[in-house]
């Protein structure tokens, strides 16, 4: 991955010019090290890393559009990851997703020096397979509140709100929302522990249900019946999500 | 617990009470009959401290008839029932004593010469039942007023509390740890300006560290560390926050509770302009209201419906509302609204002026 020469490629994500400057300055005594691109949002870092696939790179957790945690759930870790950030609160997550390191603002020459050096042993060594760190990035005990889904280097947000159904796809979900289909490459187990229980319900081995959008249940078949969503979608029903589906539907009632 | 049973000195005072009564009862009969001291002592002091005893229970009906919110019938009805099944059973003690004690020699034909009076007791025993019955009512009384008493004072401590809290909730950490980041990066390429930055940075700490012990200041101070505050972000975020100031001159010298407008101008920062690519503005606007005499300020800035949520979103607001409804009451108003991409948070308190503190 490393092209011309052996430099290393670098994009700096950061909405503040002042605190990409910094890493820029820095950057500037490692010849080895190419600023490939400067990102100062979610949706730029997303395009930039997807078309560029740098060797390296430094993000910010607060940002417009999509914090750094989205980010990376939508470009992989397929690279080496240095957080930047002035909040301290999210380094437990940060190495979740195995990131390098994790600078806490303001930071200086020689803290710069050292996650370098991590970043440097990772990408020399081997990096940890992408797959492995989905839905990890997301705070323990807290439900998601959107879903961010990449189409090629353009990024959809979903609130879950307007999320109707998710349904497996081999290593994809399709995520039905307003009358179109989003693929993302997550595994429905994952999606589904992702999302508030009291709000999506796993009605079958391949899909997920939005609960407000369920309006009625017929029998169909031995042992299976059919959820019939508001905008008349029928979705298939196994007998254990039959029972979940019940329970919280007399539950409401 | 029981106001008397639980409490050996009451007890003691009540039962000493009811000694008194029955040398009372006592001197009645032995006057008026044929009984003897020893023998009126003996039957009337045991009857009267029993009888104590029982009317004790009369708190447990007491407690379940609360004087308020219950009608005169209801309050005088199951006591007085009480009171005439309680002297019965008095009445019919007091006859078996006398039998019993009868059996003795010393006591002989008691019941007999004492049967005359017997008549007196039920009356006695209802009156004295629903004398005990005031009893508990006044202790009850003083009792909720005492509780009453202690729960405005935890009131009063915990506002204290909430206050304080507030105040030093309010300067961010990461606001400091932001400012300080983009120092250190101004101090190679712009070295002035990373001076200017340090000093309205200082100037925000120095205004801030004032305002501890102090619980109203004038409108214009609270405005001047936001401008403060704002010089620093200015740098921070460059051409991306833009900020319009709107004041009436009549409402600067109005008094506030210290960092009420800053947390607002600071969430309008972090949550609205901070998630804004393009960046965005703030506007605020303060100006009196001539019919209730109250200032009117509102704080408005443009945000992204869509931006990634943050975790500590909310708590800003919630206590500036918090503080607002300690130290005001009903005599302010907050709201806050979200229109589209505005972001709109209104407040209205009394004016008061200096003059009026002092």
């Amino acid at each position: 991955m490393t092209q011309s020469g052996s430099k290393l490629r670098a994009v700096i994500v950061d909405d503040e010019d002042l605190a990409r400057q910094v890493i820029r300055e820095l950057l500037g005594e490692h010849s080895e090290i190419e600023i490939i691109a400067e990102c100062a949002n979610g949706f730029e870092a997303v395009k930039a890393v997807t078309e560029l696939k740098p060797d390296l790179l430094f993000l910010d957790i607060q940002m417009p559009k999509l914090d750094g945690f989205e980010v990376l759930e939508l470009i992989g870790t397929n690279m080496a990851i240095v957080f930047a950030t002035a909040y301290d609160q999210h380094a437990l997550r940060a190495f979740e997703v195995h990131a390098v390191d994790y600078l806490l603002k303001p930071f200086g020459a020689e803290r710069f020096e050292q996650a370098l050096n991590r970043a440097k042993q990772r990408i020399g060594g081997k990096l940890p397979p992408a797959a492995a760190l989905k839905a990890s990035t997301r705070a323990a005990g807290e439900y998601a509140e959107r879903v961010v889904v990449r189409d090629g280097t353009r990024v959809h947000i979903i609130p879950v709100t307007k999320l109707d159904y998710a349904e497996a796809q081999d290593d994809y979900v399709a995520l039905a929302s307003e009358g179109k289909k989003h693929l993302k490459q997550q595994t429905i187990s994952s999606m589904e522990s992702s999302l508030d229980p009291d709000r999506f319900l796993r009605i079958h081995r391949s899909y997920v249900v939005n609960l407000e959008r369920v309006t009625k249940i017929e029998p169909f078949g031995k042992d299976t019946h059919l959820a019939i969503l508001s905008d008349g979608t029928r979705l298939p029903v196994s007998r254990s999500g039959y029972g979940r589906l019940r329970a919280v539907l007399d539950a409401k009632t | 617990m029981h106001p008397i049973l639980g409490y050996p000195r009451r007890l003691g005072l009540y039962l000493f009470a009811w000694l008194i009564l029955s040398e009372l009862l006592f001197y009645v009969v032995t006057f008026h009959s044929g009984v003897g001291w020893f023998e009126s002592a003996a039957f009337f002091f045991p009857l009267c401290i029993l009888y104590g005893f029982v009317c004790l229970s009369a708190w447990y009906s007491c407690r379940g008839i609360p004087i308020e919110g219950t009608s005169f019938s209801g309050l005088v009805f199951p006591h007085l029932l009480a009171a005439i099944i309680v002297s019965i059973f008095w009445l019919v003690l007091a006859k078996a004593m006398a039998r019993i004690l009868s059996n003795f020699p010393r006591f002989q034909g008691l019941d007999q010469r004492i049967a005359g009076d017997f008549r007196l007791l039920p009356a006695i025993g209802v009156l004295l039942y629903l004398l005990v019955v005031a009893l508990f009512y006044v202790l009850l009384a003083q009792e909720a007023s005492r509780e009453a008493e202690q729960r405005e004072s935890k009131a009063r401590v915990l506002a204290r509390d909430a206050e304080l809290r507030a105040l030093k909730a309010q300067v961010n950490p990461h606001f400091l740890f932001n400012s300080l980041h983009s120092i250190s990066a101004l101090t190679s390429s712009d070295p002035k300006r990373a001076r200017e930055m340090c000093i309205a940075l200082a100037d925000f700490l120095r205004a801030t560290l004032g305002l501890g012990e102090k619980t109203l200041i004038p409108l214009q101070e609270e405005l001047s560390l936001i401008h403060s505050f704002l010089a620093v972000e200015k740098i921070r975020f460059g051409t991306r926050l833009q900020m319009e100031e709107n004041v009436d001159q009549q409402v600067l010298d109005c008094m506030v509770p210290p960092l009420i407008l800053q947390p607002l101008i600071e969430n309008a920062v972090a949550h609205g302009i901070a998630n804004l690519t393009e960046g965005g503005w703030i506007r605020l606007h303060a100006g009196y209201l001539e019919k209730n005499s109250s200032v009117r300020i509102e704080v408005e800035n443009t945000f992204d419906p869509e931006a990634p949520a943050r975790r500590k979103s909310g708590v800003g607001l919630a206590n500036v509302r918090q503080r607002l409804d300690t130290r005001y009451g009903n005599n302010a108003r907050f709201s806050v609204e979200k229109n589209g991409e505005l972001f709109h948070v209104g407040l209205v308190l009394p004016a008061e002026r200096r003059a009026v503190m002092a």
